[in-house]
Formats: structure tokens, sequence, C-alpha cells
């Protein structure tokens, strides 16, 4: 039973980053309609730079979150504001727009990934913090590990009350419907889209911080996380916000069980898995 | 008038592509074993793109499995290269790839725009984490390593397969087979209703691409002498066929092979001279060609072929 409880708990605290990572992909494909393959690199960027932050000039990671969010953010918003609205206007319809944006984002992968490599090089990176083990029912697991759980489910409640409670939370659930439309009725529509990939890239930054505590991190990792964000965005439901968190937990929740069984195989579950839902429901769970 | 114009025609552009064959089935001799490499490499790309394009651009089913196809070729020639001679290993690897395609096709051709991308992308990584996981469990290595030939072997080989597809490519776009495809691409609906078995005509022509993919990778295997399940389904395969169409253009079959000619040239280049920052250069020649190039190096030739036209016109 202990053991049962240890691979589910595991499997939550893996699955909150996960949704975290998901919620970001999903804002920015399921209302700025980029199916951004950069979005790991975000998450790079913002793990790499706590590590600078924490090793060189001593500074807390959690700290630093103050610094990744914001960065990213801009970052992510000038991208959208330069390159993205471009291809907006100039793509004939959305799916042309979705496929060049895609390639878009992935000249931005190789871009963002030398750059890093050329500032942080090959080597793997880790530092040590807040591992201390706490016992939970039973199971034992580092407090780091919990910091990060906590810190995606705020950062996740807070967007969600954003986007249900607020003026411009409102803007941007009609921009997901209807961007035409939402334009027609006075939403600032390249402003909403510009925002909403910056939040996504704000949490792949923060999201690359939490990483940061837990697991070491390098410059080639991006892809891995955008593949597993991509999964989640799948599981969960296009632009679902609770839809990303239970995908998120459904993941992680799946690939610690098979990491219990064959750690071989987790990767290939995972991908069985996304296989299998696009079969039978390509929505998702909690997809219209 | 017209018909001499159009007689001159029918005579110039197969003697052409005679004659660049020709130059192309000459070029090993003499020359230093590096072009060879650089040639064939070039070779492979086309093959890749122009198989792509085959069944992505008229279908516009973005597929990201070439990487899949062309690691199951690569397998092949692991597994089989030492038992059996290289035509009939490379045919082999081409014929497992397309019975992959039809298995895949069937059962995902109904998933539409982007989640076909998407599946087709979780189908490069898990064979690759598959076949990690056997090889780890069951064979107790990671790698394989394979019997070097020499370079113009790999060379002349490449080169067949790049006839092979470039005629199969033709007679596709001529056929009324080539029609259906285009009108799947235009409305699937119309085209269902109009007759067309759309399904079964897009798994075929999966399969038929997925073919060439495998072959050329049963060859590059062999020039590659060490594998291993990261470098056999690498996801980079998968999208390189995609940007280099792009890049070239789609819209006539001579687009695909000049995006991939000019590009993998490109990418070979800024490797040897630039290689700590020849994936900066590549993501920021890619993402120009994106913003300005919308319908790739073709749609500039065109653009300034219609200006020197113009220009003529303007003489007289």
């Amino acid at each position: 039973m202990v053991k049962f409880l240890d691979v589910v708990i595991a499997g939550l605290l893996l699955g909150g980053l996960y949704a975290l990572i998901a919620m970001g992909l999903s804002l920015q494909y399921g209302v700025a309609r980029v199916l951004n393959i950069s979005h790991g690199e975000f998450i790079m960027l913002g793990g790499l730079t706590t590590w600078t932050l924490n090793t060189m000039f001593d500074i807390n990671p959690l700290v630093s979150l103050a610094v990744c969010g914001p960065v990213a953010f801009i970052l992510g918003f000038i991208l959208h504001r330069t390159l993205f609205k471009r291809l907006l206007a100039s793509s004939a319809s959305p799916g042309v727009f979705e496929s060049n944006s895609m390639l878009a984002s992935f000249s931005l992968l190789f871009i963002i990934q030398n750059i890093a490599s050329i500032a942080w090089g090959p080597e793997i990176r880790a530092y040590s913090y807040l591992r201390v083990p706490v016992n939970l029912a039973g199971a034992v697991f580092g407090a780091n590990r919990l910091v990060t759980l906590g810190f995606a489910i705020v950062i996740g409640l807070a967007f969600y009350l954003f986007v249900t409670r607020t003026r411009m939370g409102k803007a941007i659930r009609a921009a997901a419907q209807d961007p035409a439309t939402a334009g027609l009725m006075g939403v600032n529509i390249d402003l909403v889209l510009a925002l909403c990939f910056g939040f996504g890239a704000a949490m792949a930054g923060m999201a690359g911080m939490l990483i940061s505590m837990c697991y070491p991190v390098h410059v080639v990792m991006g892809l891995e996380y955008t593949i597993i964000a991509i999964i989640v965005v799948v599981l969960g439901g296009l632009g679902s916000i609770p839809g990303s968190f239970i995908g998120g937990f459904v993941l992680g929740i799946i690939g610690s069980v098979v990491t219990h069984i064959d750690p071989g195989l987790s990767l290939v579950a995972y991908y069985l898995i996304f296989i299998l839902l696009l079969l039978v429901r390509p929505t998702g769970i909690m997809g219209r | 008038m017209n018909t001499t114009r159009v007689d001159l025609r029918k005579v110039w552009v197969p003697a052409l592509l005679l004659i660049i064959l020709l130059l192309l089935a000459a070029l090993p001799y003499g020359r230093p074993g590096y072009t060879v490499v650089l040639v064939y490499t070039i070779l492979m790309y086309i093959v890749l793109t122009v198989s792509w394009v085959i069944f992505s651009a008229p279908t516009g089913y973005i597929s990201l499995a070439p990487a899949a196809f062309f690691g199951v070729g690569i397998y092949t020639s692991a597994i089989l290269g030492m038992a059996l001679p290289l035509p009939v290993v490379v045919c082999i690897g081409g014929l497992a790839s397309s019975c992959l395609a039809l298995l895949v096709g069937a059962l995902t051709l109904r998933l539409r725009g982007i989640y076909f991308a998407f599946f087709t992308f979780g189908l490069v990584e898990l064979m690759k984490h598959f076949v990690l996981w056997y090889e780890l469990k069951f064979t107790g290595t990671r790698g394989r390593f394979l019997i070097p030939v020499h370079n113009n072997t790999i060379y002349y080989v490449m080169l067949a397969i790049l006839v092979a597809l470039l005629l199969t490519t033709y007679f596709i776009r001529r056929s009324k087979y080539g029609l259906a495809l285009q009108s799947i691409g235009e409305d699937e609906e119309a085209a269902a209703h109009t007759g067309i078995n759309v399904t079964l005509l897009k798994v075929i022509t999966f399969a038929i691409s997925a073919v060439f993919m495998g072959a050329a990778g049963a060859i590059w295997a062999i020039r590659l002498t060490y594998i291993d399940p990261y470098i056999a389904f690498d996801p980079l395969n998968s999208f390189m066929p995609v940007l280099m169409a792009i890049f070239g253009g789609m819209g006539q079959l001579y687009g695909p092979i000049l995006g991939a000619a000019v590009f993998s040239y490109l990418r070979e280049v800024l490797i040897t001279r630039f290689p700590y920052y020849y994936m900066l250069l590549i993501g920021i020649i890619l993402l120009v060609a994106i913003l300005y190039l919308p319908n790739g190096l073709v749609g500039l030739i065109q653009k300034w072929h219609k200006r020197a036209l113009g220009g003529q016109h303007a003489n007289t």
C-alpha cells in the first residue's frame, strides 16, 4: 500500500510540472494558434538562468522566479508582435498560418538553442536546493519537489482566476473562440494574442525554474518537454486550463507507474497513450 | 507557330534531364571522395523531400513521419546488411517502411490537420524509444555497426533511388490518380462525393512515399557505419524535408528538388565553416524564407522571370 502511495504521489509531483508546461503551450496554441515547437527552449532558458543566478550570484531559486517569468513574458510578447503577427497578416488561411507558424517556431528552436549553447556550453548543470526529505503518509519525498508542485498549482490557479474573472480574461476567451468576431466586438486582438503568447512563454520560463530545482538542466533538454507538453495538451483538451491540470496529473501518474515497472518504457508508454488517445478521442478529456 | 513551340519543349526538357543524369552518373570519376559524399548527401535530402512532397503537398496533410520511415530503413539495413546483397537490402528497407506506412496510414489518416502532424511526430519518438528499450533489454547493446562499402556504390544506389522516385512522382502527377489526390487536398468531402475512395488513396500514397524514404535510409545506414536509435530516429529528419520543401516552394515538381539541393548544400557548407553557429544561421535563413519567400525559391524565380519578361514587353 505504501508502495502504491509512493508511486501515485511521485506521479502527482511530476504531474504538476507537466500541467504548468502544458498550460503555457495550450495558451499559445489554443488562443494564438501557434504550435510552438520552441516552447521547451523557454523552459531551458528559465532553468539555466536560475542555475546561473544561483551558482554565480547565490540568489535563491524562488527569487529568480521573479526574473524568469517577466523576462520570458517580454520575450514572448515581442516575438509575437514582430514575427507571428507578420506571419498572421501574410497567411492566406488559418491552416496556412498554423503550418507556417509551426515552422517559424522550429527555426526559433534552432536559434535559441544555438545561442544558449554558446552562452552555457553542453555541460549538464545542477544545484542543490531544499534537498531535505519530507515524510508524506509513509512516503518520503524531497521538499524541493513539494515546493515545485505548490508553485505549479498556485500559478495555475492564479491564471485560471485571471482568465475567468477579469475583463482581459474574457477577451482572451473570446479570442480563443473566434478571433475575427472578437475583433469586431472591440477586443484589441493583436494585443490579446501577443499577451497570450507572452503568458505561455512566462509559464515555460517559470516551469524551467521549477524544473531546475529538482532535475539537472542542459541546453538540449527543451524538445523533450515540448513533446510532453503536446501530449498533455492533447490529453487534457486544447485550450482548457483544468484540462491541462487533469492531463498533467494523469500523465504524471502513468509515467510514475510505468517507471516503477520498467524505467525504459515510460516514454514508450507516453507515446502509446498519446497515439491511442488521438485515435479514440482526439479532442481530449475536457475538449468539446 | 504554337505547335512548334510545344514540340521544342517536348524535346528540350527530357534532353536536359538526360544530360543532368549523365553528368551525375559520370561525377564519381576522377573526383575526390569528399565531393562524392557531399553529392550523395544532397541526393539523400532530395529523396526525402520529394517523397514527402508526393503525399503531403497535394493532400495538405503535414506528415512528420519521415524520420520513422527513414529509421526503419536504417534498422533493416543494420539487421540484414551482412546476410543479403545490397540491392535486396535496399528493397527490403523500402518495403518494411511502406508496411509501417500502410498500418499507420490505415489507422490515422482520418485525423485532420494538426492532429495528423502530432500523431506522426509521436510515431517517430515511439519508434525511437521502443527500439532503444528493445535493444537494451534483449540484445544488450545500444548501437549496431555496419560493414562499410565503397562511396561510389552508395552514390549510385542513391542516384538510382532518386531516379525511380522522380519517375514515380512524374507519373503520379500526370495520372488521374494524381488529380484525385489534388482534389482531396482542395476539398476532401467533395472528393469523396465524386466517387473517389479517399481513404484508400491516401493510405496508398502514404505507403508509396514511405518506400523511398525507407530505401534511402537503408543505404544511408551504410554511410553512417555506426547507428543507434537516437541517430536512426532523429526528429530532425522529419523536419528537414518539410523545411526544404517549403524553402524550395511546392507549386512545381522542381521546387522541392531545388529547395533540398540548395538547403542541404548550404547546411553542409555552414557546418564545416561555422561549426559553432551553424544552427543559428540555419534558423535565421529559415525564418527569413518563411517570412519573405512565401512561395519558396520557385516563387522568387517566377517573380524574376515575370519581371524580365515584363521588361521585354516594355521595350517592344
